[in-house]
């Protein structure tokens, strides 16, 4: 069934020109929905503070649970570094969906005949840019917190860059999937962390060669993979699951 | 292909245990406007949602222009309108904002198509104004401004003359009265009477 | 003719006689089964000449970690069927499924422990068999924990089924990970829940177990499935003419 030629609006003094019969691809429509969220976010940018604050502030637990030694915080750096990521992205995961789902617009994203997966991933993008990206550039000042040399600080940010993109990714299936649930956190973490696990390892794993000065191709090609498995894959659920909590 | 008739047949809905949708059907020609009336909790919000796709009957099927329109749901979903209780609109954007990001997402719109939309509600002068800044009546017509943008053959509203005064609510009889006119169709739940339409189908849903 | 079938088992009051009458023909088999190969494995078979008589904990070990990826993967189906076609029964089996693998997957924790303590002289080691069971056993509790936390039924069961599925797809990426992870630490080999080679007389009573367990998750399936369409169907006639039965 072909969609009826679109009806031309009646109103005085104005008649539909030609170029609006044009139809909007799912392409074009993505990029407005990427559009939209970065205005957004960059009209209330408190909320992009707390993601990084938590981070900075769970960065610190290790120093005073471990000890302030440099050389002793030297050896747990990486995997310090990507708890404090990993729980620092499940924090902005709320702010995914949420508050589109409240007030109807997500709802109007599955209505409006462009494809629900690339609106998503369009929105998972937004989110990454937003959240993603500025962990990454505060990483480096929590490794050099945990007694990382300068000379790692390249290699830890490429590695958040490209690590932060595949928790984003498996973020937004957990966050579509507990759409509306009263109090979802606990359960948005327990969702989220099992599938984040080869990224944590990963990530760590990059981390601790970029500490000791080694090759970080394989192990940035790892995190790579794990990213371009994630934008094949995760999109296409987490548009499944927002079709289901429309239901 | 048939001209525009949207039609329902023998749908049958369960939410849970309830058996929300029984047996539900009708026709509807084009230029026709359906009017769905029943209690609260009768079914006419879930009877919206699954003539628009977003709920799946667990019986009886939706026809447009003679086709299932789950044969192709995309396609269907492009040429038709849906307004919720709520308005869809993002607080922290102006009224023109969401305009472009909610309607531009399905037809190109340019500025002047834009200002004639919410001229024909009333609300031009509200273009430029953060929606977190209106009243409930005031989203409200920006929803209808966006409603009648949308050039769809197919309008599925539940209870869209919300908070809105009794000349917002002749508004809201007046954009259908103008869709039917243009040879789209409309289905309605509504509490009160809709003004200068004419003679409408009546669907009444009970518990 | 054979569309039929598949539609019968679309049926719930079709599926809830038949799983009646099933479960004694995989319970039987299953304890018989299960009788034999622990006999065969904890009193006929010879003891390990390295391990000595603690191996024979595999005999539950090896099983319950088979099954509990076993169960996981069955969940996926049925969810993912349930999914695709929308088939009410899919869904009640894979939410019958659930708690199953996860007692599976606990008992595979358990026992693995309890076989690495003689070895290793503490009751954990970060093992990748064990860390990847450990992490299955997050994901069985995180789709119950979603199930949970949806009270729509409907909702609960198309939003667990993509998790579920989801689930399937990270279960070999987290099986890999973990076990680069393992080996990039050298972790000694004696660290390993290393199977002893196995002779046939050791391997007959594993086989044994295995197809055991195998019809008693069957068995339980089949109890937990008359159970969840139970509980689904409470508002339906045809329920209470089958229960006055």
């Amino acid at each position: 069934m072909s969609a009826p030629a679109v009806t031309s609006l009646a109103n005085a003094g104005g008649t539909a020109l030609a170029a609006e019969a044009l139809p909007v691809t799912s392409l074009a429509a993505a990029g407005l929905a990427l559009r939209r969220d970065l205005t957004l976010a960059l009209r209330k940018p408190a909320q992009l503070i707390q993601p990084l604050t938590f981070f900075a502030l769970v960065t610190m637990l290790f120093p005073l649970a471990i000890s302030p030694q440099l050389s002793q915080l030297r050896q747990v750096a990486p995997g310090a570094l990507w708890a404090a990521a990993l729980l620092a992205s499940l924090l902005a995961l709320e702010f995914l969906f949420r508050d589109d789902s409240q007030d109807g617009t997500l709802e109007q994203y599955a209505l409006s005949g462009k494809s629900l997966t690339a609106l998503i991933f369009a929105k998972t993008l937004a989110h990454w840019l937003l959240t993603g990206v500025p962990l990454a550039l505060m990483a480096p000042l929590a490794a050099i917190a945990l007694g990382a040399p300068t000379a790692a600080l390249p290699g830890i940010i490429a590695a958040v860059v490209l690590g932060s993109v595949s928790l984003s990714l498996v973020g937004s299936i957990g966050a579509a999937l507990t759409l509306n649930i009263k109090r979802s956190s606990a359960l948005l973490s327990l969702l989220t962390l099992p599938l984040s696990l080869p990224v944590l390892i990963f990530g760590a794993r990059a981390t601790q060669v970029a500490i000791s000065g080694g090759s970080l191709i394989a192990p940035l090609e790892l995190l790579g993979a794990l990213a371009v498995l994630g934008v094949t894959l995760a999109p296409l659920a987490a548009a499944a699951a927002v079709r289901i909590s429309l239901e | 292909m048939s001209p525009n008739t949207l039609e329902a047949e023998n749908l049958h809905l369960w939410r849970g245990d309830r058996h929300v949708l029984r047996g539900v059907g009708f026709s509807l020609p084009a230029g026709q406007c359906l009017k769905l009336t029943g209690a609260n909790g009768t079914g006419k919000t879930s009877l919206l949602r699954t003539l628009a796709g977003l709920m799946y009957p667990e019986e009886g099927r939706v026809r447009f222009c003679g086709a299932d329109v789950r044969a192709d749901l995309r396609a269907f979903q492009g040429s038709l309108a849906y307004l919720g209780h709520e308005p869809p609109l993002k607080a922290d954007l102006t009224a023109r904002e969401n305009l472009r990001y909610w309607i531009g997402t399905r037809r190109r719109l340019s500025d002047a198509l834009l200002r004639a939309g919410l001229a024909r509600v009333g609300a031009e002068a509200l273009a430029g104004r953060l929606v977190r800044t209106l009243s409930a009546g005031q989203r409200r017509r920006v929803a209808l401004a966006g409603l009648s943008l949308c050039a769809v053959p197919l309008w599925l509203l539940d209870e869209p003359a919300t908070n809105l005064d009794t000349e917002g609510q002749a508004l809201v009889g007046s954009l259908i009265a103008e869709q039917l006119a243009r040879g789209g169709l409309a289905v309605a739940a509504v509490h009160h009477e809709l003004s200068g339409l004419g003679a409408v189908h009546q669907l009444e849903l009970a518990a | 003719m054979s569309f039929t079938w598949f539609h019968r088992l679309g049926s719930p009051p079709y599926v809830y006689a038949l799983a009646q009458r099933l479960t004694p023909w995989l319970a039987w088999p299953a304890a018989l089964l299960i009788l034999a190969g622990l006999w065969g494995g904890l009193v006929l078979a010879p003891p390990d000449y390295q391990q000595g008589d603690g191996f024979r904990i595999i005999y539950v070990h090896a099983p319950s970690a088979w099954m509990s990826l076993m169960v996981y993967t069955t969940m996926a189906a049925a969810a993912a069927v349930g999914l695709i076609w929308r088939i009410k029964v899919a869904h009640a089996v894979a939410a019958a499924c659930a708690p199953i693998g996860a007692s599976f997957t606990v008992a595979a924790l358990v026992t693995g422990s309890l076989w690495g303590q003689p070895m290793w002289g503490t009751y954990w080691q970060w093992d990748p068999r064990l860390t990847s069971e450990l992490v299955l056993l997050f994901l069985y509790l995180g789709y119950m924990g979603l199930r949970a936390g949806i009270e729509d039924t409907q909702r609960a069961d198309r939003a667990s089924a993509v998790l579920a599925v989801v689930g399937v797809v990270n279960v070999p990426v987290i099986h890999y990970s973990v076990t680069w992870w393992n080996s990039l630490h050298q972790a000694p080999s004696v660290m390993r829940l290393a199977k002893p080679t196995m002779a046939a007389s050791m391997l007959v009573p594993l086989l044994l177990m295995l197809a055991g367990f195998t019809l008693l998750f069957g068995a339980l399936l089949l109890v937990r499935l008359r159970a969840e369409i139970l509980a689904r169907e409470r508002a339906n006639p045809w329920l209470k003419e089958a229960l006055a039965r």
